[in-house]
């Protein structure tokens, strides 16, 4: 393996145990992202691009998407917290 | 007395009729004079000191108890639970450390990868690579197995796509839209979703100008280069849901609902399970078999060729389209 993909492979190692030890949901949902790019550029690598187009729509788009609306939902990002007190301020 | 040793069966009836059972007078008897035996023997004083003894007694069996209780639970609480908790880690290392060890004598007793001689290059690859563009005239092998060979797993599994959006529909619906108007709760819910963000973003909104087309454009491309290039229906499909997506965010329902209502959603997700039943379901009679003097092939790399694998990709593309689009419509904003 090259250089490269060595790299890639580092990378989404340490992306996968950053996503789980992370704190914040939403910085851990933007690290997923990142994985599933990753992923995919591994995908590419394999030589399989048909999963490396699922994986760069789905895990990087969709499924991220869905992660942000139920945090929106349950109300676990920070922001609206905040927002919320600020209008209530007003 | 003289009917105790009756069967029960007469006592029984001279308890309904409403005698006394004997047995009770006879027990009673029996403690009176035991107790009065008892006070016949001691005299005052010993009863006194007795009592007094058996104070003592009690008492230092009570503090005993209550130390030993203390010393048990201050264990517990203490030194026992530190032990647990060490116990529960070392044994929560040990299994982890197990876990981690059989994954990775898995992972390594496993063949080289791309090596020659490994077990997935039996004869059931070879041939489909051989004879895959004759057999089913698409040059992309994959959408060949997964839309000719294995058809009618994909028929299942858009039928699940289509079941999954169809329960999302249920249960989150908000509005209906049968009187075209958009209810209450579905005007709080916008109301509730545009509060805290930027009704008019002009970054988002010029951004998905210029990219939504673009990222259709691409989703139609890969579901229409399906048999040719990498791609097909599902990758396909969840760009051009992804487009929509994007649209809705930053536009709102107002706009999206210009080209992409929930009448045509609803056509849109119900037309290409049907085609793909009608065109795939004869595998119900015929198995594994095609029927023969079917769609012809064509010449394989043509846009029109390899028979049903093109509409198929189509109708997959359609159905993984509106499945992301009402997922994320729904669950945002509960409704379309």
């Amino acid at each position: 393996m090259n250089a490269f993909g060595m790299i890639v492979l580092v990378f989404l190692v340490i992306c996968a145990i950053a996503t789980s030890v992370s704190k914040n949901l939403l910085v851990s949902v933007v690290i997923f992202m990142a994985y599933s790019v990753l992923m995919s550029i591994v995908w590419m690598m394999l030589e399989s691009p048909d999963l490396a187009i699922t994986e760069a729509a789905v895990g990087a788009g969709v499924t991220s998407l869905l992660f942000f609306i139920t945090l929106k939902k349950i109300h676990a990002i920070r922001g609206d917290e905040e927002e919320d007190h600020h209008d209530e301020q007003e | 007395m003289t009917n105790r040793n009756d069967p029960p069966k007469n006592r029984f009836v001279g308890w309904l009729m409403g005698e006394e059972n004997p047995l009770d007078d006879e027990l009673e008897l029996i403690v009176s004079t035991s107790q009065q035996e008892g006070r016949d023997v001691l005299s005052l004083e010993e009863a006194e000191r007795q009592e007094e003894a058996e104070e003592l007694r009690r008492e230092k069996l009570a503090i005993d108890e209550k130390s030993q209780s203390v010393r048990i639970h201050s264990w517990a609480k203490h030194q026992g639970a530190h032990w647990l908790e060490t116990l529960y880690r070392i044994a929560a290392v040990v299994l982890c450390g197990a876990i981690i060890f059989f994954l990775m004598t898995t992972v390594v007793a496993l063949p080289p990868f791309g090596a020659e001689n490994n077990p997935y290059n039996n004869e059931v690859s070879q041939r489909y690579i051989e004879q895959g563009i004759p057999e089913t005239g698409a040059v992309n092998f994959v959408a060949g197995m997964i839309l000719d060979y294995r058809a009618f797993d994909t028929f299942g599994e858009s039928t699940v796509l289509f079941v999954a959006s169809c329960g999302v529909i249920f249960l989150l619906k908000l509005n209906d839209h049968s009187s075209g108007k958009p209810s209450r709760a579905m005007l709080e819910a916008e109301y509730d979703d545009r509060h805290h963000e930027p009704k008019n973003d002009g970054i988002l909104q010029f951004a998905a100008k210029l990219l939504t087309p673009v990222i259709l454009l691409f989703g139609f491309y890969i579901v229409l280069n399906g048999h040719l290039s990498p791609g097909g229906g599902f990758s396909g499909g969840a760009v051009m849901g992804a487009g929509l997506i994007l649209y809705l965010t930053a536009f709102g329902f107002e706009d999206t609902r210009r080209f992409f209502t929930y009448k045509m959603t609803r056509w849109i997700s119900c037309l290409p399970l049907l085609c793909y039943a009608g065109m795939k379901s004869y595998s119900f009679f015929t198995g594994a078999n095609h029927i023969p003097g079917g769609v012809p092939l064509g010449t394989p790399g043509a846009i029109l060729s390899s028979g049903f694998i093109l509409p198929l990709n189509i109708c997959v593309g359609f159905i993984v389209m509106c499945t992301m689009y009402t997922f994320y419509a729904l669950f945002r904003k509960g409704g379309m």
